[in-house]
């Protein structure tokens, strides 16, 4: 492949590209394709879910298809929506940030991407074929061993695909962060996002392992008669609840550290200010990822482990509140005495701060074991994990979407429809959940299909409805204002933003696939900010003009993707028709083949010849 | 700006009004309004946390709104650089500080409360009561007694009752959020909480662990009445005859139906033998059918004839040959004069 290859292509060759690509700003288009279609599908869920709660004993839709709705609202999202988004981001940006030309393993990049792809598609699959899974998307296991069908089938083989997908995701970016930096990059030189990448790296390195393991068992207990989850031959279901929580509740913070990492650039670019207390705010994150792994029993208080264990829990749960509150009071300190400028993605960052407290603070009073005894499995819970996903994530990744626009697809998004997102969003957010922190309170749990009339909870719900409509419209107008920018969009310049950190110093807005022709030296935090006001202007590179190398594409990752689904559905239906053998072993040993083969077939690559940048330059 | 603290403060009106206008929601239901041990010591925590974490939100907000009026970029000053501030080492101590004494402040009480409420020493010197949690429904059984009933519970107010809870399927979590905070009731093991009503009255009680379909209608009552009613009721409870024939005519036929019809087969009337559904004992006099519905006659024969469409996935559809209609308004004539005990839910005072 050359350069001029690259220019104008037909639609065969533009798909095939996004097929075989191992580009990692290509992998983070499509991951942020994957991720916003589930998105939507998550947030169709959600409406339906407000819908039915709109009044008393309403009928909208029946008690087994709202188990099912809810169930798949939380799975998808969390799984399907929030994780890809994110490693979308991290993969549009991390590399760009250390000065690397790609992560360390762009095959294993692709075949991350394919494995979620296929595992969700997977799991959604059951919509159509045996019903959705519907034991909730905690999926405790004594609901989950007596739910009737394949939907919770469903959901243990396509959160096994897609979780190896993230697994794979976390140790690339790992050993990217580790070995790709560009010279002068060190540790403590990392913008705060790719330390939060990589430390959400290691989180996802240590915490996916435990839902593997409880997948698996779970699987063998419905698929394969073991026992594990049965109480009746000895079984025991909190093992269940203990395993999912172990990796759940890191898994929070994979959901929210890569934001704290993203909102320190975001304030920092748009303050024109350095990032305040950097060493500080890069040990809050490890602090606040080291004991999310000490807290998981604190979404077990009532299941009767003992005041001992309460109590350590409590304690440790409070404790977090520490280095968050450091972050926030950073981050504060960040804008103070800056020159604060007010665009769409600042926005999103701004209504963060408040948004997110207010989850901090119910989390804290969600540690206090005994209080926990009356929120627990409550709307009040509904409510806090909403504060903190919605409120940190998902506005985290509005945030990074208008920040990053430029860089991942070369335009800016149109800052007219940004505003107006933002603020339809925010009031609708509000409106939603805040009122549902008192719904716990007044006696309406969680997963409540309907809630009765003459309880006192009409009112709150009618609210919490409406405002889930002013969160539609806004998602509307920002898919309206995705369109609207690619077609009457500007093209943005290399540096939109008066940019600080590396992503922006490439050559163009989208950087070329090279990502840089000469690696850029770094002299410090903020290298292009200290290059810009300091130095020339530009990064000075940091080696000659040479050849460089490039990774070649491949289709293998989506043909393993496609075995190891095949077999999933095998799994899956070898319990009805001892046929379906075949297809689980067929998609293994098809999969086996696909690694086979890309094993022994060398593959080295190829060089973009000096020449080649030489002649473009011309 | 005005405009922007505009929105924010028609939001905080609207949520304010909200709040007015439903109060703290139902009495006997909410857990605003605490009339038990639990709840009460939940509260207190509740009020602490939310006063300390509310001082925190302040001193969010208002460096927050401090930097939005006077550290916007200025027009006609967009190249204007900022100092760029490394750190300040005070500062970083004192917001690292503070919020370590503040979770102090909130650690102490809890842990003493986390002890005080999981304290189950003095058990055998109080009533005990074994809880069973179903798909769908509620057995209580007062073992020393020998009296056994469902979907409501009847305890002495202003003394300890130790509820050991099990559950006979999935999981389930007991919660009366007047009364006490909520406990899990797993298959695997017994749970012990205890609870203590100050005041008499019927209290809502809910299932909180998502247990299925009906997950939403599993609930029950407790029924809160004095310590001398309390006696007369467990007198009266412990002395049904089963065999019992009515006086009513119709309602003699509705036992044979009962009877013939095989619904005799899972639901005991005293200590009969049934045990798979909910114990009919003293059915006359229960708060709801099914633990939802008003206790009129139409809707227990609604019941009889179609729970399915009453609540979902639940057990008792399919069990029993269809019934005529005339069949079901008998059965349900029988049952509704099961009355054994002048203490009822009235006697509650509420």
């Amino acid at each position: 492949m050359s350069l001029a290859a690259t220019q104008k292509k037909g639609f065969g060759a533009f798909l095939w590209d996004y097929l075989t690509t191992v580009d990692h700003k290509k992998i983070a288009h499509l991951y942020l394709a994957g991720g916003g279609f589930f998105f939507l599908l998550g947030g169709i869920e959600a409406v339906i879910i407000r819908i039915q709660l709109i009044k008393p004993e309403n009928d909208f839709i029946s008690a087994g298809l709202y188990n099912e709705m809810i169930t798949m609202h939380g799975t998808t999202m969390i799984f399907l929506a929030a994780m890809p988004i994110l490693l979308g981001l991290m993969n549009a940006a991390m590399p760009l940030q250390i000065g690397a030309r790609d992560v360390a393993f762009p095959f294993l990049n692709s075949l991350g991407f394919w494995l979620f792809m296929f595992g969700g598609i997977l799991l959604n699959l059951s919509w159509f074929l045996d019903g959705a899974p519907d034991a909730g998307w905690t999926s405790y296991a004594a609901l989950a061993m007596d739910s009737p069908g394949h939907g919770v089938d469903f959901y243990v083989a396509g959160l096994q695909i897609a979780g190896a997908g993230t697994l794979m995701g976390g140790i690339n970016f790992l050993v990217t962060v580790v070995t790709m930096r560009a010279p002068g990059m060190t540790y403590m030189r990392m913008p705060l996002f790719t330390w939060a990448t990589f430390i959400t790296s290691v989180l996802i390195l240590f915490a996916f392992p435990a839902l593997t393991i409880n997948l698996f068992l779970l699987m063998f207990d419905r698929m394969f008669g073991t026992a594990f989850f049965d109480v009746s031959l000895g079984g025991n279901t909190i093992i269940w609840q203990h395993l999912f929580w172990i990796f759940g509740h890191p898994e929070v913070y994979i959901l929210i550290l890569p934001l704290f990492g993203l909102f320190s650039d975001v304030f920092s670019t748009f303050s024109r200010k350095r990032l305040f207390g950097y060493t500080a705010m890069v040990f809050a994150t490890m602090l606040i990822a080291f004991l999310g792994f000490m807290v998981w029993a604190h979404h077990m208080f009532t299941v009767g482990l003992g005041p001992v264990a309460n109590s350590i829990f409590a304690v440790a749960t409070m404790a977090i509140a520490v280095p968050t509150g450091i972050k926030i009071f950073n981050w504060l300190a960040t804008m103070w005495g800056g020159s604060v400028k007010i665009n769409a993605a600042m926005l999103w960052a701004l209504g963060f701060i408040p948004s997110f407290t207010i989850g901090g603070m119910t989390g804290v009073m969600l540690g206090s074991a005994v209080a926990d005894f009356q929120y627990h499995d409550t709307y009040f819970v509904v409510a806090h994990f909403h504060y903190v996903i919605v409120g940190g994530t998902v506005f985290g990744i509005f945030c990074g979407l208008h920040y990053w626009w430029p860089l991942l697809f070369g335009k800016i998004l149109n800052e007219t429809m940004g505003k107006l997102t933002f603020w339809t969003f925010f009031i609708g957010f509000h409106l939603t959940f805040f009122i549902q922190h008192f719904l716990g309170l007044m006696g309406m749990p969680r997963r409540y299909w309907v809630f009765l009339e003459n309880q006192g909870l009409d009112l709150g719900n009618l609210i919490s409805t409406i405002g889930a409509f002013f969160m539609s419209f806004a998602v509307i107008v920002f898919l309206i204002n995705i369109v609207h920018t690619a077609v009457k969009g500007e093209k943005a310049p290399a540096d939109p933003w008066d940019g600080r950190t590396l992503e922006w110093a490439t050559e163009s807005s989208p950087p070329p696939y090279y990502n840089f022709k000469q690696l850029p030296l770094t002299r410090g935090l903020d290298p292009l900010w200290i290059e810009k006001t300091e130095g020339k202007g530009h990064m000075t590179p940091a080696e000659p003009l040479g050849d460089v190398h490039m990774p070649n594409g491949s289709f293998l990752p989506f043909l393993m993707s496609l075995g190891f689904f095949v077999a999933g559905l095998g799994f899956i239906y070898q319990t009805d028709e001892k046929l379906w053998y075949i297809a689980l072993y067929g998609g293994m040993a098809f999969a086996l083949l696909m690694m086979i083969i890309r094993s022994v077939k060398d593959d080295h690559g190829y060089y973009i010849k000096k020449e080649e940048f030489e002649r473009e330059a011309e | 700006m005005i405009g922007r603290m505009g929105k924010f403060r028609a939001l905080f009106l609207l949520g304010s009004l909200a709040l007015i206008l439903s109060g703290c929601g139902k009495e006997n239901l909410t857990a605003l309004v605490p009339k038990g041990y639990g709840s009460e010591a939940s509260m207190n925590l509740i009020i602490l946390t939310t006063v300390v974490m509310s001082f925190v939100f302040l001193a969010v907000i208002i460096p927050l709104v401090i930097v939005l009026l006077r550290f916007r970029e200025k027009k006609g000053q967009e190249d204007f650089i900022p100092k760029q501030v490394e750190g300040n080492q005070t500062l970083e101590t004192v917001w690292t500080v503070i919020p370590i004494i503040l979770v102090i402040i909130m650690a102490v009480p809890t842990v003493i409360a986390t002890f005080d409420l999981a304290d189950t020493s003095e058990a055998s010197e109080h009533i005990n009561i074994n809880v069973t949690g179903n798909q769908y429904w509620w057995h209580f059984d007062y073992e020393d007694d020998g009296v056994q009933t469902s979907q409501d519970l009847y305890i002495p107010a202003g003394e300890r009752v130790y509820l050991n809870m099990i559950a006979a399927d999935v999981t389930h979590s007991f919660w009366v959020p007047t009364i006490s905070g909520k406990l899990d009731v797993n298959p695997e093991n017994v749970n012990t909480l205890y609870i203590e009503a100050y005041e008499e009255g019927v209290y809502w009680g809910k299932c909180a662990e998502f247990c299925g379909p009906s997950h939403s209608l599993m609930d029950f009552k407790v029924i809160v009445v004095s310590p001398e009613e309390y006696e007369q009721w467990l007198a009266d409870m412990g002395n049904v005859n089963p065999d019992e024939v009515p006086g009513d005519a119709v309602a003699a036929e509705g036992k044979e139906l009962f009877e013939e019809k095989s619904c005799m087969g899972c639901h005991a009337i005293g200590d009969s033998p049934g045990q798979v559904g909910p114990n009919l004992t003293n059915f006359g006099n229960r708060t709801t059918i099914a633990g939802i519905l008003d206790p009129t006659k139409e809707n227990l024969v609604d019941w009889i004839m179609d729970p399915e469409s009453i609540k979902p996935g639940n057990l008792m559809t399919g069990k029993y040959p269809d019934l005529s209609d005339d069949e079901a308004d008998k059965i349900a004539e029988y049952l509704l004069q099961l009355k054994e005990t002048d203490v009822t839910p009235e006697s509650a005072g509420n």
